[in-house]
C-alpha cells in the first residue's frame, strides 16, 4: 500500500500559487497533469522560472529534469519574463507571402533585438507566431493582445513607439 | 430519451422567443474578432435597443469571406445564408444605418452579394450551422436538429449499425492522412479491453490553415456529437480534445459547449437515459507543431514531451496509456452527425470515386476572397482559385498554390484543372493535408518559399530521430545558400539526395513529408532554381 506523499508547502503567500495548487488537486497530482500545471503557473506568473519548475517537480512527484525538459520543449512556455509590451509577428505562411519576413527584420532593426527576446529597458518583447489566424489581414501583428492586420513596417513602429 | 422526446425539446426551444422575427447576425469568430466584430455588435444591441422587439442581434460563428470582415447578416429567424441581406466590412458607425433599414429595403452601401460564386458554389454539411447558430447556445443547436443523430444512435443502432454507416459513407480522415473513418473505427471496435479512449485531434499547426478552428469556434457542439456517437461505435467512456492554446476563443467555446451538453444529459453519465455514458475532458497544446502527429499528440496528453515513436503498435491497439484510441481530427467528427442522419449511402453520392463527401478548405495568400470555404470533393482547383476565390487581385498573373503546409507542396497553373481529392493531389506530389491553400502570385520566388517551410520544419523537429534532427538543418543551409545565390550544382544534387534519405529515413510524419515543398517546387519550377545557381 502506497501513502500518499506529503505535499510541498506554497513557495510564498502569494495568492496566485493557490490557482497553480487548485490545478493540480484537480488532477488528483497526476503526473500527466504537468502540462496543464505549467499553462497555469504561466497563465498566472506570466512566464516559469526555476522555483516554479521545482515547485511543480515536487508536487507532481516528477523528476526536475523531465519538468524541464517538458517546459523547454514546448514553444509556448516561456522561461524568461516578457517586457511590459509585446509584440507578435505572425509568421504563418499567407502573412509570409505578404512580407511577414521583412517585418521581422525591421523591428529587429531597429530595436536592436531578436524575435523572443526583451528590449534592455524592458519595454518591449519580440515575439513571433507560427499562424495567429487572422489570414484575411495578412501581414497581422498581434500587439499587446490586439490584432492589427495589413501593416507595412513603418505604420507598425509608429504604432509601438506610442506605447508607454 | 428517444428521437420524438428530442423533436419535442427542440420545438421547445424554437418556440421560445415567439415575438423574434429577424435577425441580426454578427459574426463573432475569430477572424472577424480581429477585424472589429466586437464593437459592431455592441453598436448593433445599442441602436437596436428596445424599439424592435420583432428583432435580435444574435452573434453567430464563421460566414465564411473573412477578407470582408466584419461581417452582418439580416435574416429570418430560421434563414440560411443565401436567403439574408449580407454587410461586409461593417464598422460600429453603420450600425444606425442597419438598424433602421430593418423595416425597408436593404443597405445597398455595406451590402455583398449571396449569388457571387463564393457562395453559391458551396456546398455545406459540415459548415451547415456556421453562421447560423449561436455558437455558445446549446438550445441553438438543439432547436437546429442537433443531437438528433446521437439520440438516434443510441436509441435505434447498435455500435456495429454505426460502424456500417460510417463505413458505407466513405469518409476518410479529415486531417490530411486520409484514412478511411469506418476502418479505423472499426479496427478500435475490435480491440479487446474494457477501457477504450477517443481523441479528438484539435492541434491544428499548418501555417495558413484555420478549419477547425472555425468549425469549433462556429459549432462546437457538432463535434462533440460526433465525438459521442464513436464513442458509442468502438465502446469508449473517456474522450480527449486536444487543441491548440493559440485558439483561446475555440477553446473557450468549446469549454462552455461541454458543460452545457453535460448539464442537459447529452455528455456525462447516462446519455439519453441509456447505460452509454462519456466524460470528455480538454487537453491544451504548448506550441509543437509535431503534435499533430498522433502518437506524439498521445504523448503530450500523457505529459510529456511531444516526440512521436514507431508504429505499429498503431493507437488502434495501443494509445492512449496503452489502450486502444481512436484519433480523428475535428473535421472528420463533424461528419458524423449528418452521416448517421441522412445514412451512408447520401454521403457517398457526394465527391469523388474514392474521396467522398466535402472538404472544407482555408483560402488565404495573394487572392481576392480570403476565406473559409467548403465544396464537394472533386472541385477543379481552378474553380475553387478564379471562380469562388475571385482570382489574384491587383492584375498579377498566378503562379502556384500550395496545399498541405510544410507537408505538401506547390501545384501550378498547368495543373490547376485537376479536380481535388487524395489521391490527384498526391499524384501531382502534394497533398490534401488539412485543407490550407495558399496562393502565390507572380511575385513569389519558389526557392524563397521552399526555404521558409524547410525552416518550419527544422525548428518544429522534434529532435528523437537523426534524419530529421539533422537533415532538415542541412537541407535549409542549403535553401539558404541557393536563396542568395550562393549555391552551386553540387549542392543543388545534395538537396535532392537529401531529400531522398529524409524522406525513407525519418520517424514520423513531419520528416518523411518535410522534404515535400522542396521536390514539388524542384518538378515544377527547377528553372527558378537553377537560376539561382551562382557561386562556382
Amino acid at each position: 500500500m502506497s501513502l500518499q506523499q506529503a505535499k510541498p508547502p506554497l513557495p510564498s503567500n502569494d495568492k496566485r500559487w493557490k490557482l497553480v495548487n487548485a490545478t493540480m488537486r484537480r488532477n488528483g497530482y497526476a503526473g500527466h497533469a504537468l502540462i496543464e500545471t505549467l499553462h497555469s503557473v504561466q497563465d498566472a506568473f506570466g512566464f516559469l522560472d526555476e522555483g516554479s519548475l521545482r515547485f511543480v517537480a515536487t508536487s507532481l512527484d516528477l523528476p526536475l529534469s523531465k519538468v524541464f525538459g517538458v517546459a523547454t520543449f514546448y514553444h509556448l512556455f516561456m522561461l524568461k519574463p516578457r517586457g511590459r509590451h509585446a509584440c507578435v509577428v505572425c509568421t504563418g505562411t499567407a502573412c509570409y507571402i505578404k512580407g511577414a519576413g521583412a517585418l521581422v527584420e525591421r523591428l529587429q532593426e531597429r530595436y536592436d533585438i531578436d524575435p523572443g527576446d526583451t528590449t534592455e529597458d524592458d519595454r518591449l518583447s519580440l515575439l513571433t507566431a507560427r499562424c495567429v489566424g487572422a489570414c484575411g489581414l495578412a501581414p497581422a501583428v498581434v500587439v499587446d493582445g490586439d490584432v492589427l492586420g495589413k501593416l507595412d513596417s513603418e505604420t507598425l513602429i509608429a504604432e509601438l513607439e506610442e506605447l508607454a | 430519451m428517444n428521437l420524438d422526446d428530442l423533436a419535442e425539446l427542440a420545438e421547445q426551444f424554437r418556440a421560445a422567443d415567439p415575438v423574434v422575427e429577424r435577425e441580426v447576425r454578427v459574426c463573432v469568430a475569430a477572424s472577424c474578432q480581429s477585424s472589429g466584430a466586437s464593437p459592431v455588435f455592441d453598436a448593433l444591441v445599442a441602436s437596436l435597443g428596445d424599439g424592435k422587439p420583432a428583432c435580435k442581434v444574435k452573434g453567430v460563428g464563421c460566414m465564411g469571406l473573412c477578407s470582408a470582415g466584419p461581417l452582418v447578416s439580416v435574416a429570418d429567424k430560421d434563414g440560411d445564408l443565401e436567403g439574408s441581406v449580407l454587410y461586409r466590412d461593417v464598422a460600429p458607425e453603420d450600425a444606425e444605418d442597419i438598424v433602421a433599414s430593418l423595416d425597408g429595403p436593404p443597405l445597398e452601401r455595406l451590402r455583398c452579394a449571396t449569388d457571387h460564386p463564393f457562395f453559391a458554389r458551396q456546398q455545406k454539411i459540415v459548415l451547415e450551422h456556421a453562421g447560423i447558430i449561436d455558437p455558445n447556445s446549446f438550445k441553438g443547436y438543439v432547436a437546429v436538429g442537433g443531437y438528433a443523430a446521437l439520440i438516434q444512435a443510441l436509441s435505434e443502432m447498435t455500435p456495429t449499425d454505426v460502424l456500417r454507416e460510417v463505413t458505407a459513407s466513405g469518409l476518410r480522415g479529415r486531417g490530411g492522412g486520409g484514412y478511411p473513418t469506418g476502418l479505423k473505427w472499426s479496427t478500435v471496435a475490435k480491440m479487446p479491453g474494457a477501457q477504450k479512449y477517443v481523441i479528438c485531434n484539435a492541434d491544428e499547426g499548418d501555417p495558413g490553415a484555420f478549419m477547425d478552428r472555425a468549425i469549433l469556434e462556429s459549432d462546437p457542439h457538432r463535434v462533440l456529437e460526433g465525438m459521442a456517437i464513436a464513442a458509442y461505435a468502438i465502446g469508449a467512456s473517456k474522450a480527449y480534445v486536444y487543441i491548440r492554446a493559440e485558439y483561446p476563443l475555440a477553446v473557450e467555446r468549446l469549454q462552455t459547449a461541454i458543460r452545457k451538453a453535460k448539464r442537459a444529459g447529452f455528455l456525462g453519465n447516462k446519455i439519453g437515459d441509456t447505460q452509454f455514458s462519456l466524460e470528455v475532458e480538454i487537453r491544451l497544446g504548448a506550441g509543437a507543431f509535431v503534435c499533430g502527429e498522433e502518437t506524439a499528440l498521445m504523448a503530450s496528453i500523457e505529459g510529456l514531451r511531444g516526440q512521436p515513436r514507431p508504429r505499429p503498435p498503431y493507437p488502434a491497439e495501443s494509445g492512449l496509456w496503452g489502450h486502444p484510441t481512436l484519433i480523428n481530427n475535428v473535421e472528420t467528427f463533424a461528419n458524423i452527425a449528418p452521416i448517421i442522419r441522412e445514412g451512408g449511402e447520401w454521403f457517398a453520392s457526394i465527391g469523388t470515386e474514392n474521396s467522398k463527401g466535402t472538404k472544407v478548405f482555408a483560402l488565404a495568400g495573394t487572392i481576392a476572397n480570403t476565406g473559409l470555404i467548403e465544396v464537394p470533393m472533386g472541385t477543379s482547383l481552378r474553380d475553387i482559385i478564379e471562380s469562388i476565390g475571385g482570382g489574384i487581385p491587383g492584375g498579377k498573373s498566378f503562379k502556384a498554390v500550395q496545399t498541405g503546409g510544410p507537408s505538401g507542396g506547390c501545384i501550378p497553373e498547368q495543373h490547376l484543372d485537376i479536380a481535388v481529392d487524395y489521391d490527384s493531389l498526391k499524384t501531382l506530389g502534394t497533398m490534401m493535408g488539412s485543407g490550407g491553400m495558399i496562393v502565390m502570385d507572380e511575385s513569389s520566388c519558389m526557392v524563397d518559399v521552399a526555404r521558409y517551410f524547410m525552416e518550419f520544419c527544422m525548428t518544429e523537429s522534434c529532435g528523437k530521430c537523426i534524419p530529421c534532427r539533422t537533415g532538415t538543418q542541412q537541407m535549409h543551409a542549403i535553401l539558404d545558400k541557393l536563396a542568395k545565390a550562393q549555391a552551386t550544382s553540387a549542392d543543388l544534387a545534395l538537396l535532392e539526395e537529401l531529400c531522398e534519405v529524409v524522406q525513407s529515413t525519418s520517424l514520423c510524419g513531419l520528416g518523411q513529408t518535410a522534404p515535400n515543398p522542396v521536390l514539388s517546387t524542384l518538378r515544377y519550377f527547377r528553372d527558378e532554381y537553377e537560376m539561382k545557381l551562382g557561386g562556382g
